[in-house]
C-alpha cells in the first residue's frame, strides 16, 4: 500500500487525462485552499477557523460503476517448497477433518467408542480421554481463547500463515483449482476452455468438473455431520434414509456451502467476506514476516534482453508476470501487501523459479520484514526471517496462550468425577411434624462422571441427631447416611427429606457424597436448615 | 449532489463526503454481491406472498400458506397432548394403590399433579402447598392427616370433598359448640388438659373428667383423633388452628370445620389420581394398610 505523502503531491502533480492543473490546490471563489487533509496539529493557528470550511474540488462527472467485475483467476502449477509445504497442510488438515470420527476409543460399556464426539442430545463432549460435560464449557471457553490467542501468536510471528495454508477456504479453495487443472488442464488450457463456446466438449468436461465439485461437496458436507453421531452407525441410517432430518438438512446446507464457497467464490470470500484480513492488518507490524517484493531491486523492470542492451538501467524484475500467474488469489504481489494476499508464498516459487533461470540470486519475492527489507535496501546486514519468530511480542503470546493451555490441563487432570448440587425447598422452608421435630426437603443432584454405575453414599455432616430418607427411601428406614446407586455418565436427582428433633435451632449444614468404590472420591455442599425457632 | 472525485493513491472514487479531511471510498461492490442484493429482494417480495407480512388494521395480510404462529403453537400442543394420552390412558388403568410400583408412571402423575395443583388447590393450600394456620387450611407436606394420608383416602378426600353440600359420599362430620355449656373455670381446666396431651403444661382433675364426658369419643382418651371422622389428632405438635389458650378456647366454644370442594364434577378422574400422587409425594404420603377400612372409591372408566 502506497503511503499518502504529503510532500508528494506538491512536487509531482499528478495529472488527469486532458487537463493540466495543481490538484493540490482548489481554487473556490477566489480563494487557493489546499486539497490536502489538513491535520488540526500542523495547522497554522489560523487554519482552526477555515477547518470546517468545505474545501472541496472541482464538481466533476464520473461514469458511475454500481459493481466491480470479477476477473476470474487462473492460476498457473508450480512446483517448489511453499507449494510442496502447502500440499502437506492440505493433506494433514484434510486427513484430520475427514478421518478423526472414524478414530475409535473405548470407553467401557456405557459411553460411546467414538474418539472425537459432540453428543448433543445427551449434552456430552467427548475427545479422546477428555468428556466435557455442560457446566464444564468454559473448557470450550478456553479452548475458543487458546484459539484466538494461537491466531494471534501465528499472525505476530508470520502474518497471514492461516490464511495462506490451514484456514478452510484456503485448503478447499486449493482441492478444488487442483481439480479445475486435472480436468481442464493448466492455466493457459483453462482461459482458453472459458473463452471457448459451449459445445458438446466444453459441455463434457464441464460436467465432470462439476460432479468432481459436488462429490467433493457432499463428502465435506457428509464428514461434518459424522462428529455429531456415531459414525459407522450414522452412515448407514443416512443412507438407508433412517438419520434424523437435522442430518440431512446440514449435509444439504454444507454441500452447498462447499460448491459455492470452494468451487466458485474462492478468492472473493477472502477479500470481501472475511473479517480477518482486516483484523490482521492491526496485528501485523514492521517485525511481523510477511510476502513481499523487494521494489528496490526489482525496479524498474525490464526484460533480460533490455537489461543486457542498457546494463545498470533496470531492476532484477524481468516482468515476466509468473508471480502473477500463479497467484491463488489473482492478485500482483509487486504492489506490495494487500488485502487479497494470503501469504502462501507459491509467487516466491515461482519468481526464485525464474531468477535461477535468468542466473539472478533468488529471494526478489520472498518472506521477509518490513524492518529487514529497508534495512536490505540500505544495505545494512540483515537477521535471519528466523529470528523474527523470536522477539517480546510473540513470545507474550506463546507464553499467555501456553499457560491457559496447561491450566486447562491442570485443571482435567484434577477435576472431581462426583458432584452434588443442593437446592432446599423455600416454599415451605420448613415443616412441623406431628411429633414435634422439624423437616425441611432438599432437592439434591448427585452427578456421576464415570462412564460406569456407581453406589454413592449421601451423609449429613452437622445437624446433631438429624436423619434423612428420600423419594424412594422411607421414613421407616431413616438414617444418616444413604446409599443411591447413579447410572453410568448421568444426573440422578434424589428428593431427601431432612428431620431434626425438636428444639433444633436454623443452621447451616452440609450433604457429602462419595463414591463407594476405589476411587472414594467426594462431594461437599454446604446449605441451611430452616426452624420456626430461628437461628441461636 | 456529492462532489465526487478521484482519490489519488488508491485511483477510486470518492463519495463526496468530507469531514476535517476524512473522506469516504465509494469502491465498488463485486457483481455477485449485488446478485444477493437483488436476490433478497426477490426472497422479500415471495416472503410477503407466502407469509403473513402487511399490518392491516385489525390483522396483518394472511399469506398464501396460511401460517401463523398462533396456528403453529396448537398444532404443537395437539401433538404433546396426544403424547400424552398414552400416559392418561395408562394412568386410567392402573388402580392408585399400585401407582407407586410403577416408579416412571408415578413420576409423570407427580408432574401433572404438581400442575394441576398450581391451577386448582394452591388458592386455599398454597403453591408450596404449605396451608394456611391463620386461614384454617392444612398443610399437606406434614404427616398429620385428618382423614387420612394413603392414596386411596387421597383420592377419596379429593373425589367426595369434605363437608360438601350436595354430595352424598362427603367426608363430613361435626364438632358442636361448646358455648355456654361450661363455666369459666371447668373450662380453663378442659383447655389445660387438651394442652397436657401433647405435653404442653400439666393436666387437672376437672379437665380429665371434662375431656371423658365430652371430647373422648371422638377425639380419643389419650387425643389419638379419629380419622373416619375426621377428629383431628390433639396429641401431636400439629395444631390447625392454633395452640395458645385463646385459641384452644374458641376452638371448644365455636368450632370452626374446615371445608373442602369435591372435584369429582370438576376434574376428570385422572387429573384426581395426579393430584392425589402429587400429595401424597410431597413427604407425609402414607403407605396403604390392607387392613384399614376404606371407603370404596368407583373405579376410573374414561381419562
Amino acid at each position: 500500500m502506497k503511503n499518502r505523502d504529503p510532500g508528494r503531491a506538491s512536487s509531482a502533480p499528478p495529472r488527469r487525462e486532458g487537463e493540466e492543473r495543481d490538484w493540490s490546490v482548489v481554487v473556490e471563489d477566489g480563494r487557493a485552499k489546499t486539497n490536502e487533509p489538513v491535520s488540526s496539529a500542523v495547522a497554522e493557528p489560523e487554519a482552526t477557523t477555515l477547518r470546517h470550511e468545505p474545501h472541496e474540488p472541482p464538481r466533476q462527472q464520473l461514469p458511475t460503476k454500481l459493481f466491480e467485475k470479477r476477473t476470474k483467476v487462473h492460476n498457473k502449477r508450480i512446483d517448489g517448497p511453499f507449494r510442496r509445504f502447502k500440499w502437506f497442510v492440505m493433506f494433514v488438515t484434510l486427513a484430520i477433518y475427514y478421518g478423526t470420527p472414524w478414530i475409535r476409543w473405548d470407553r467401557g460399556p456405557y459411553a460411546p467408542d467414538q474418539a472425537v464426539l459432540v453428543d448433543l442430545a445427551n449434552r456430552r463432549f467427548y475427545m479422546f480421554g477428555i468428556e466435557i460435560w455442560p457446566h464444564e464449557f468454559y473448557y470450550v471457553a478456553g479452548l475458543l481463547i487458546m484459539a484466538a490467542l494461537g491466531l494471534f501468536l501465528v499472525t505476530s510471528a508470520v502474518g497471514r500463515a492461516w490464511c495462506g495454508y490451514a484456514c478452510p477456504q484456503t485448503v478447499w479453495t486449493d482441492l478444488f483449482q487442483h481439480v479445475d487443472r486435472f480436468v481442464d488442464g493448466d492455466r493457459n488450457a483453462r482461459m482458453r476452455l472459458d473463452a471457448a463456446p459451449m459445445g458438446p466438449k466444453k459441455f463434457a468436461k464441464r460436467s465432470f468438473k462439476y460432479t468432481i465439485y459436488l462429490v467433493i461437496s457432499f463428502w465435506t458436507g457428509g464428514a461434518w455431520i459424522m462428529y455429531f453421531a456415531d459414525a459407522p452407525t450414522l452412515v448407514r441410517d443416512f443412507w438407508a434414509g433412517e438419520a434424523a432430518p437435522a442430518a440431512y438438512i446440514t449435509v444439504a446446507i454444507l454441500t452447498l456451502t462447499t460448491f459455492t464457497l470452494g468451487g466458485f467464490m474462492r478468492e472473493q470470500v477472502c477479500i470481501y467476506m472475511c473479517p480477518w484480513p482486516r483484523i490482521q492488518t492491526a496485528m501485523m507490524d514492521e517485525k511481523s514476516l510477511l510476502v513481499t517484493y523487494k521494489d528496490w531491486r526489482g525496479e524498474p523492470r525490464g526484460s533480460v534482453k533490455k537489461a543486457e542492451k542498457n546494463p545498470g538501467k533496470f531492476g532484477d524484475c524481468i516482468d515476466c508476470l509468473q508471480c502473477v500467474a500463479v497467484c491463488p488469489t489473482g492478485i500482483d504481489i509487486r504492489e506490495g501487501p494487500q488485502v487479497g494476499c494470503i501469504t502462501c508464498g507459491l509467487c516466491i516459487d515461482a519468481c526464485d523459479k525464474v531468477m535461477a533461470d535468468v542466473g539472478r540470486p533468488r529471494g526478489l519475492i520472498d518472506y521477509a520484514t518490513l524492518e529487514d527489507c529497508e534495512k536490505e535496501a540500505n544495505g545494512e546486514p540483515t537477521r535471519s526471517p528466523w529470528r523474527a519468530l523470536l522477539r517480546p511480542r510473540t513470545l507474550a503470546y506463546f507464553l499467555i496462550w501456553g499457560s491457559i493451555g496447561f491450566a486447562m490441563l491442570f485443571a482435567l487432570g484434577v477435576r472431581n468425577h462426583v458432584g452434588l448440587s443442593v437446592s432446599p425447598d423455600r416454599n415451605p422452608p420448613y415443616i412441623l411434624m406431628s411429633d414435634g421435630s422439624v423437616r425441611n426437603s432438599y432437592t439434591l443432584k448427585l452427578r456421576n462422571m464415570e462412564s460406569r454405575p456407581r453406589e454413592m453414599e449421601i451423609a449429613i455432616e452437622g445437624l446433631p441427631g438429624a436423619l434423612m430418607w428420600t423419594d424412594t427411601i422411607g421414613r421407616d428406614d431413616a438414617a444418616r447416611t444413604q446409599v443411591k446407586t447413579v447410572l453410568a455418565d448421568q444426573v440422578l436427582s434424589v428428593r431427601a427429606y431432612v428431620v431434626a428433633p425438636e428444639g433444633t435451632s436454623t443452621q447451616d449444614f452440609s450433604f457429602s457424597v462419595t463414591s463407594r468404590d476405589e476411587q472414594q472420591e467426594t462431594a461437599t455442599t454446604e446449605t441451611r436448615f430452616d426452624t420456626p425457632g430461628g437461628e441461636e | 449532489m456529492a462532489n465526487k472525485r478521484i482519490d489519488e493513491p488508491t485511483g477510486t472514487e470518492t463519495v463526496g463526503h468530507e469531514w476535517d479531511g476524512i473522506e469516504e471510498l465509494d469502491t465498488p461492490m463485486p457483481r455477485w454481491w449485488l446478485w444477493t442484493l437483488y436476490l433478497t429482494i426477490v426472497w422479500g417480495v415471495v416472503y410477503v406472498i407466502l407469509y403473513p407480512a402487511w399490518p392491516l388494521v385489525d390483522k396483518a395480510t394472511e399469506g398464501v400458506l396460511g401460517w401463523s404462529s398462533r396456528g403453529e403453537l396448537a398444532e404443537e400442543m395437539s401433538v404433546v397432548d396426544q403424547a400424552r394420552a398414552t400416559v392418561r390412558e395408562e394412568l386410567a388403568r392402573i388402580p392408585i394403590e399400585r401407582l407407586p410400583e410403577n416408579s416412571e408412571l408415578f413420576g409423570q402423575a407427580v408432574a401433572g399433579g404438581r400442575s394441576a395443583f398450581q391451577v386448582h388447590c394452591s388458592q386455599c393450600h398454597g403453591s408450596g402447598a404449605a396451608g394456611s394456620q391463620t386461614l384454617g387450611y392444612p398443610n399437606l407436606n406434614d404427616d398429620d392427616w385428618l382423614w387420612g394420608g394413603d392414596l386411596k383416602a387421597i383420592e377419596y378426600t379429593l373425589v367426595n370433598g369434605i363437608r360438601a353440600p350436595g354430595v352424598e359420599d362427603t367426608r363430613t362430620s361435626l364438632m358442636p359448640p361448646f358455648e355456654g355449656a361450661f363455666e369459666p373455670a371447668r373450662l380453663d381446666g378442659l383447655v389445660s388438659h387438651v394442652l397436657s396431651l401433647s405435653g404442653k403444661g400439666a393436666s387437672n382433675g376437672t379437665g380429665v373428667q371434662l375431656y371423658q364426658d365430652n371430647c373422648s369419643v371422638c377425639h380419643g382418651a389419650a387425643g389419638e383423633g379419629n380419622r373416619e371422622l375426621g377428629a383431628p389428632r390433639l396429641n401431636d405438635a400439629i395444631w390447625l388452628y392454633g395452640s395458645s389458650r385463646e385459641q384452644v378456647r374458641d376452638q371448644i366454644l365455636n368450632p370452626k370445620m374446615g371445608r373442602m370442594p369435591h372435584w369429582s364434577e370438576r376434574l376428570d378422574p385422572v387429573t384426581i389420581k395426579m393430584l392425589s400422587a402429587y400429595v401424597w409425594s410431597l413427604g407425609g404420603g402414607e403407605e396403604f394398610v390392607e387392613v384399614a377400612e376404606d371407603p370404596t372409591v368407583e373405579v376410573d372408566e374414561e381419562p
